[in-house]
């Protein structure tokens, strides 16, 4: 900086000084420039529908939508639903989280691959699965269940108590054991023990994952809207409902709006709280030790999850197996039909295995676009910063790719389709717009799966190979590519899984004669006959084995960042 | 017994045995150096007693009570780690004052402990710091006085010093000597660095590969190694056998023996020494000059001389063999 301003500095030195903020500059322009095309101009044309009309700005009517009582009940069942699916997946999550990465368990590798899965399942599929276990025909009918905001409850429990896991238990699996052992040996008992030193020690973990598991849960679409049915809405299936059935677009906007807002609150609280593993301790996880009596709670906490996440796939899949009074596949044969209504009316334009194919496509094209963007964006924000500037504005780039995370998928969707609608972004009709859509859901993913790799090298490791004579192309190559390449290759199963599964933003661009599988899901799931349910059943029952086996592959790479936060 | 007991204790992982039929005493108010190179199975022993790792074979007894089925916190044993492991989301008032608030000792009396333990650690006034902005030195005493708040039966001590730098590793172990001295603990401490255990302790057992392969009071072991690598382990410099072994013994006017530890100072020029040869290299240090002498039929072996002793590389000189810096050893060199 003092070149900058220093008079006599000559031309070469004022250009060092420059290169690194150019540098970085042209590094995030790309990304910056997608997110800008492709996030904040579909988001505010989006908005700007609700705010203007007949050209001139009218706040007073969108705050007037905030004073309906509709949009009361929607925010405080939006809240108190997302608090208690935070609450249960925290209380499902934390003792499975120190069961599977503290102790010595037998095949507790496989049982932190499984219980990751249902975070990376299609919200649809799950929303089925759980309609299937808690109907009145169904097993659990008896409890009353289905359609109740229990069961709501439940499908957000399902998927979050993965996040927490996951990004509790690497925490605690490379927690140093020894302030334990040492407050134990000053007469605390394993409760006080887990009060006054793990936990604390927890806090960024726990702090981040509560935050990302609220707006996971508070955002929810899928789950609600399947589950929900008319009596219970959340912001973001009212955004959808409100759009897509009612088109008011003022009270959509309003409440996207006050979405972003929250959403952005929390993305600020976890970005300030997330865990940061100090890369220059190079520690080795202590050894899981055997199971005692005292960690019975702990072991029954886990197999209740275990129940939660296996019953609704086991009643999926015996469902989608099931003919009349016996079994078959007849279900799984009538997929390479577009199905059919009462009236002899075809319900889909294309079979559900063209479906499938189309996912598969889409899914190829997101996973490149995401990693493309993501690996640039990973690289621009862990790069070693000088100065305090520099480093905010990293910081600041960070938060800002996190954003698609927590805003609405459906209000991305709907802006799409508004803003990219003419030239020279005349995109409504391209095959890519769906995969672009889902690169950006899937983008703080792969973000948050690769940085925390990248930060963790040690910038001297450059310096070293670069006095060895190394180019800066040269030097990444040596240094950060052996250790990038898993976590890319990870990232690139996520973001595969997330778009597979993709149904907010993709319900509302997919074209009709080529919908992916979850929108065929939910299209068979809107019309009668018992062969559109057991068609829906067994495209759900693929769905959610192609997802499964893409996330263990992921899981067998073991990069301990994936699919934390 | 009173105090610890360990009676043939085994601790097993897996497949490796890395605590082998270890039998051990430690009488109340005293301390226990176990010494040993790393990866010899001193520090699982230190844990097996603080109840952190459980004994495959034998028992570990206070007072004669088995402590086999007591878990970690019921022991009554502080454990004070290498890097002092305080908690960083604690005050140093709030580390030490720890274990008494689990005892739901009150404030005031809890403050007054803090500070009396401050003082004794010699830390006064560091109640209100973190952790994390003290030195290494510092955080050492802070965990030294939040093992001693719990008036432990017994204080085990992981490698205390290690940490530290030669200066301050020096001093802190006076301090330690006294603070155990003064405060009357029972302490099993654990360490690699002879000179550790030789400032602190009382007592010493050395332990090889698992096993302890000597024990009792520091003089003794220190006076008799076991045997040869136990005298290097101890900080003697060489271990010379056979007719040289013979030919020093001889010259120290003691009996003859397999084999005898030297120590660098061992020799001394004394115009009457029984021993001739011819300084091959020398070397000043604050306190004395270091010599590498040529001694006929016997080859090269250190010796000292004082700061003004006129030599010079070339000079022939003669030796004499100072007897409380040689050790005879009884056994051979052993094979492993």
């Amino acid at each position: 900086m003092r070149d900058m301003v220093s008079t006599s500095s000559t031309s070469g030195r004022r250009w060092s000084s420059l290169s690194r903020p150019l540098t970085l500059v042209g590094l995030a322009l790309g990304p910056l420039a997608v997110l800008g095309v492709f996030f904040v101009l579909p988001v505010s044309a989006m908005l700007a529908r609700g705010f203007v009309v007949d050209g001139s700005l009218d706040v007073g009517g969108v705050l007037d939508v905030l004073a309906r009582p509709r949009v009361h009940r929607v925010l405080w069942f939006t809240l108190w639903s997302a608090a208690a699916g935070t609450v249960m997946s925290l209380a499902l999550g934390l003792p499975a989280a120190y069961a599977l990465y503290r102790l010595d368990l037998p095949l507790r590798r496989p049982l932190r691959a499984l219980l990751l899965v249902p975070f990376a399942l299609p919200t649809v599929v799950v929303g089925v699965a759980f309609r299937r276990l808690l109907a009145d025909s169904g097993p659990l009918g008896f409890l009353g269940l289905d359609g109740s905001a229990i069961a709501i409850v439940l499908g957000l429990t399902f998927f979050n108590a993965a996040v927490v896991i996951r990004a509790v238990g690497t925490a605690w699996e490379g927690l140093d054991p020894r302030p334990a052992e040492a407050a134990a040996a000053l007469g605390a008992s394993p409760w006080q023990v887990l009060r006054t030193v793990t936990l604390p020690a927890l806090k960024p973990a726990l702090v981040s994952a509560t935050s990302v598991v609220f707006l996971f849960c508070a955002t929810s679409f899928g789950v609600v809207l399947t589950l929900g049915g008319l009596r219970y809405s959340s912001v973001e299936t009212e955004i959808y409902l409100l759009t897509n059935n009612l088109l008011d677009l003022r009270a959509a906007a309003a409440l996207s709006v006050l979405q972003i807002l929250v959403v952005v609150v929390l993305l600020v609280v976890a970005q300030r709280l997330r865990a940061t593993p100090d890369p220059t301790q190079e520690r080795t996880p202590p050894r899981p030790r055997r199971a005692r009596r005292g960690d019975v709670a702990a072991l029954v906490a886990t197999g209740l999850l275990l129940v939660l996440v296996l019953a609704p796939m086991t009643s999926l899949l015996l469902g989608s197996l099931r003919v009349g009074d016996g079994w078959g596949l007849a279900a799984y044969r009538a997929l390479a039909t577009t199905g059919a209504s009462p009236g002899g009316a075809e319900v889909l334009a294309v079979p559900v295995t063209d479906a499938l194919l189309t996912s598969l496509r889409t899914a190829v094209d997101a996973t490149w676009m995401s990693l493309l963007v993501g690996l640039l964006v990973a690289v621009v924000v862990t790069r070693h910063s000088r100065g305090r500037v520099e480093r905010r504005v990293r910081s600041g780039l960070d938060a800002v790719f996190m954003l698609p995370l927590g805003v609405s998928a459906v209000t991305v969707g709907f802006g799409f389709l508004i803003a990219l609608d003419e030239p020279p972004l005349a995109l409504r009709d391209s095959p890519l717009l769906v995969p672009i859509a889902q690169a950006l859901v899937a983008l703080p993913l792969v973000v948050r799966t690769i940085a925390p790799v990248l930060g963790g090298v040690d910038d001297r490791q450059r310096q070293a190979a670069a006095s060895l004579g190394a180019s800066p192309l040269r030097a990444v190559l040596t240094v950060d590519l052996p250790v990038v390449w898993k976590p890319l290759l990870a990232a690139a199963g996520f973001a595969f899984a997330v778009s597979l599964g993709e149904f907010g933003a993709t319900s509302f661009l997919a074209r009709d004669d080529h919908p992916t599988l979850p929108v065929v899901i939910y299209r068979l799931l809107g019309h009668p006959g018992e062969l559109n349910y057991a068609m829906a059943l067994a495209a759900s029952v693929v769905l959610a084995a192609t997802t499964a086996v893409v996330v263990l592959a992921v899981e067998r790479l073991r990069v301990p960042s994936a699919g934390a936060f | 017994m009173a105090g610890l007991s360990l009676d043939h204790v085994s601790v097993r992982y897996d497949d490796l045995l890395a605590v082998d039929d270890v039998s051990l005493d430690l009488a109340p108010g005293r301390v226990l150096a176990v010494l040993g190179p790393s990866g010899c199975g001193k520090s699982t022993l230190l844990r097996a007693v603080a109840g952190l790792e459980p004994v495959s074979r034998g028992t570990i007894a206070w007072d004669g009570r088995d402590l086999g089925g007591v878990p970690t916190h019921k022991r009554g044993f502080a454990l004070m780690f290498q890097d002092g492991q305080l908690f960083a989301h604690l005050t140093v008032g709030g580390n030490i004052g720890y274990s008494l608030r689990l005892r739901r000792v009150g404030a005031i009396e809890r403050r007054r402990r803090v500070d009396e333990l401050l003082e004794l650690v010699g830390l006064t006034g560091y109640a209100d710091r973190l952790p994390a902005t003290l030195s290494g030195g510092e955080r050492q005493r802070v965990a030294l006085a939040r093992a001693l708040a719990v008036q432990p039966r017994l204080l085990l001590l992981d490698e205390p010093l290690s940490a530290l730098d030669a200066t301050l590793r020096t001093r802190l172990a006076l301090d330690l000597r006294q603070i155990l001295n003064v405060s009357g603990t029972t302490a099993l401490l654990v360490t690699h660095d002879h000179e550790e255990a030789f400032a602190v302790a009382d007592e010493m057992a050395v332990m090889r590969a698992g096993r302890v392969v000597q024990s009792g009071d520091l003089s003794t072991v220190w006076r008799a190694p076991a045997d040869a690598e136990t005298a290097l382990f101890l900080g003697y410099a060489r271990v010379l056998t056979g007719d040289d072994a013979a030919r020093i013994l001889v010259a120290a006017g003691l009996e003859v023996s397999p084999a005898v530890a030297v120590r660098r100072s061992a020799l001394v020029p004394d115009p009457h020494g029984a021993l001739a040869g011819r300084v091959r290299s020398l070397r000043t240090t604050p306190d004395q000059l270091r010599l590498e002498v040529d001694v006929d039929d016997l080859g090269l072996l250190d010796a000292v001389a004082p700061l003004d002793s006129h030599l010079a590389v070339g000079d022939g000189v003669r030796l004499r063999v100072d007897v409380s810096r040689v050790a005879a050893v009884p056994r051979q060199v052993s094979s492993s």
